[in-house]
């Protein structure tokens, strides 16, 4: 990539240092004060530090950081690959993340729906991927056809290439605001945010995977990949078998945009997979963690739609350990629980924890599912014999566990 | 009075933003409890609303389902006939505020409610986001409401409708009350499963249906309030 001007240069290597100073101090990894300190400096280092680079932006309400660790797996087979790993997802990340791999010349960034216009419109990516939209912390989330209307525009007013979900109805409806789409028949479990058409309002019929409005003409876009179970089926008609390490239906699909965006990049699925397939554990999530002769399982859950993926994980013969809190990152408001199908779990062993548990614990009753209320995760991992548990926690509830047991991979 | 009770939930395709299932299933387990059998209708936005429900149900959304569902709520009429009837109806947050004669649109436009309930709405200056606490008016005979608000709308009540409470925490109507109600009729701001945190409220619309109550086993209920009204009143 070309020289970066003085000033960025300035502004990079003192945005480092920010981060270094940081993480030494031990308050955080370090990379959003980094691209602060960066991007204060100088208000124009995303757009330098991402000129020259093939890059791939990409968006989702699920599946954001897992999605962006396969493609950045896959593409380190071409080259270095600059990506934020650790999920810092806004302006300040992205800028860390190109500026502490500044001579990749791939990069993958994992974007926040909300920043996605305008990281867009600063980098000019080559390469937009969009996985779903679903109801996500309305308390600060936007609203999310809003949010498709949005992306709408954005993406319409650029050149990129959108690889995207035809499966999702709001998806598909954003992303066909641009010229240039591959399609990717990724499925869609939730279905709650996707009754009614996202360009007149009317009545979307559904048949199978296909999906199509009773009032205009919008309808699901005929896809060149597709997810077929266990299989990727190529613009070839080729058909691969995944056989992943990370578990779940949903990682299957994220998979599947994972190879039709490096597929834009010049990479086969036969090499891409094997990029694909060294991904064991994202960010603490799907790992393995050991205590008192007790494995437990971490799935992170942080809204409606990521409890069915969670419940598509976890073992309906191991006892279960919920844990729910509601602070800022969690969203402060709970009624999602709600729109949780609980009832899935009745016959396994139920244990409630987290700061929100007595709404957790009215939402079981409610539902009919016997459970168990506990004051701490230890207490209930404590309640529960020696063997193989699974647990699902919210945003913070998830960090909390991850720091009571050293944040090993 | 009847032991059968049938629960409409109108346009959960539209208004079903963020937890209103949870008034269903609320009404559906505590009428469940007192050995009531219950039927529930889920009528999609292009379905007719049927007449011969007992209690009405209708949630929040975002700006243009809130348009829709107004628009198509108000050529159906089978919401209009239903109350007429005496049917029960709880309308929550946008539900609510098309109950009335007129509503903000996304630019703040005003858009025609269907004017069930004697209010009118606009859009307000900022969004009211956060933890709601209420006294009800004692006529209704429950106790202190609890729960979530997230609306920009602010709500002027005519002398059709008496306010449903008096806010101790959060922004409700925004002149200091919160909701209101007339007849069978109410609206709220608390949105989402409003009822799961009220039970009372939820058992008040039974009560008018099929007549007074056998008390149920409250507990999770009652924990769960205690400790939402203990987080957010001062002192």
């Amino acid at each position: 990539m070309s020289q970066l001007p003085l000033r960025a240069q300035l502004a990079s290597a003192l945005g480092r240092t920010a981060a270094t100073l940081s993480r030494a101090t031990g308050r955080g990894d370090g990379s959003v004060i980094g691209g602060r300190v960066g991007l204060m400096l100088e208000p124009d280092l995303l757009r330098q530090l991402a000129a020259d680079r093939r890059l791939a932006l990409v968006s989702a309400t699920n599946g954001k950081t897992t999605t962006t660790r396969l493609i950045a797996s896959a593409l380190r087979q071409l080259g270095e690959v600059a990506t934020n790993a650790f999920g810092a997802n806004m302006p300040a990340g992205h800028v860390s993340a190109l500026s502490s791999a500044k001579d990749a010349p791939y990069a993958v960034l994992e974007v926040d729906e909300k920043y996605l216009p305008e990281v867009l419109d600063t980098t000019r990516a080559g390469v937009v991927c969009l996985m779903n939209l679903s109801r996500d912390q309305m308390d600060r989330a936007a609203e999310i056809w809003l949010l498709a209307q949005k992306w709408r525009r954005a993406l319409a007013a650029q050149q990129t290439l959108v690889i995207a979900n035809c499966d999702d109805p709001l998806v598909a409806w954003a992303a066909s605001g641009s010229s240039r789409v591959s399609w990717v028949a990724a499925g869609q479990r939730w279905r709650e945010d996707s009754w009614c058409c996202p360009e007149c309002g009317g009545p979307l019929d559904r048949k199978g995977a296909d999906w199509a409005c009773r009032e205009c003409a919008f309808r699901r876009p005929t896809p060149s990949w597709v997810l077929d179970g266990e299989d990727v089926i190529d613009p070839r008609g080729q058909r691969w078998r995944l056989d992943l390490r990370l578990p779940g239906q949903a990682n299957r699909a994220n998979a599947a945009i994972a190879l039709a965006t490096v597929a834009a990049f010049g990479l086969e699925p036969g090499h891409a997979l094997l990029g694909l397939r060294e991904v064991t554990s994202v960010a603490g999530r799907y790992t393995t963690v050991e205590r008192d002769g007790r494995s437990l399982r971490l799935l992170l859950a942080k809204n409606p739609a990521g409890w069915l993926e969670a419940f598509d994980v976890a073992d309906p013969s191991l006892p279960i350990i919920l844990s729910v809190n509601a602070q800022g990152p969690d969203g402060r408001d709970t009624s999602w629980l709600w729109d949780v199908d609980y009832r899935i779990l009745r016959g396994r062993p139920v244990l409630v924890t987290g700061e929100r548990r007595r709404d957790l614990a009215l939402r079981l009753y409610v539902a009919g599912v016997p459970f168990q209320l506990c004051d701490s995760f230890g207490q209930a991992v404590a309640v529960l014999p020696p063997g193989r548990i699974d647990v699902i926690a919210n945003y913070t509830a998830f960090q909390q566990i991850r720091t009571e047991f050293g944040r090993a991979e | 009075m009847t032991s059968h009770i049938r629960l409409v939930w109108i346009y959960p395709d539209l208004l079903s933003t963020y937890g209103d299932q949870g008034n269903v299933l609320v009404l559906e387990q505590r009428a469940r409890a007192r050995g009531l059998s219950v039927e529930t209708v889920h009528v999609r936005s292009s379905d007719p609303v049927p007449e011969q429900g007992d209690i009405y149900l209708i949630g929040g959304g975002e700006d243009r389902p809130q348009i829709l569902g107004a628009e198509r709520l108000r050529k159906d009429g089978g919401l209009h006939r239903a109350v007429a009837r005496g049917a029960a109806l709880l309308a929550v947050c946008a539900g609510y505020q098309i109950m009335g004669s007129v509503f903000g649109g996304e630019e703040g436009q005003p858009v025609s409610g269907i004017g069930l309930l004697d209010i009118s709405s606009a859009r307000g200056e900022r969004r009211a986001v956060g933890e709601l606490a209420a006294e009800v008016d004692p006529a209704l005979g429950v106790p202190t409401l609890t729960g979530f608000e997230n609306h920009m709308g602010v709500t002027r009540l005519g002398p059709g409708v008496r306010p449903l409470s008096r806010t101790i925490i959060g922004t409700g109507n925004g002149d200091g009350t919160e909701g209101c109600y007339a007849g069978k009729v109410i609206g709220t701001y608390l949105h989402g499963p409003a009822l799961a945190r009220n039970p009372a409220l939820a058992d008040l619309l039974l009560a008018w249906t099929v007549g007074p109550l056998a008390p149920i086993d409250d507990t999770w209920y009652q924990r769960l309030r205690e400790e939402r009204l203990a987080a957010v009143i001062p002192g």
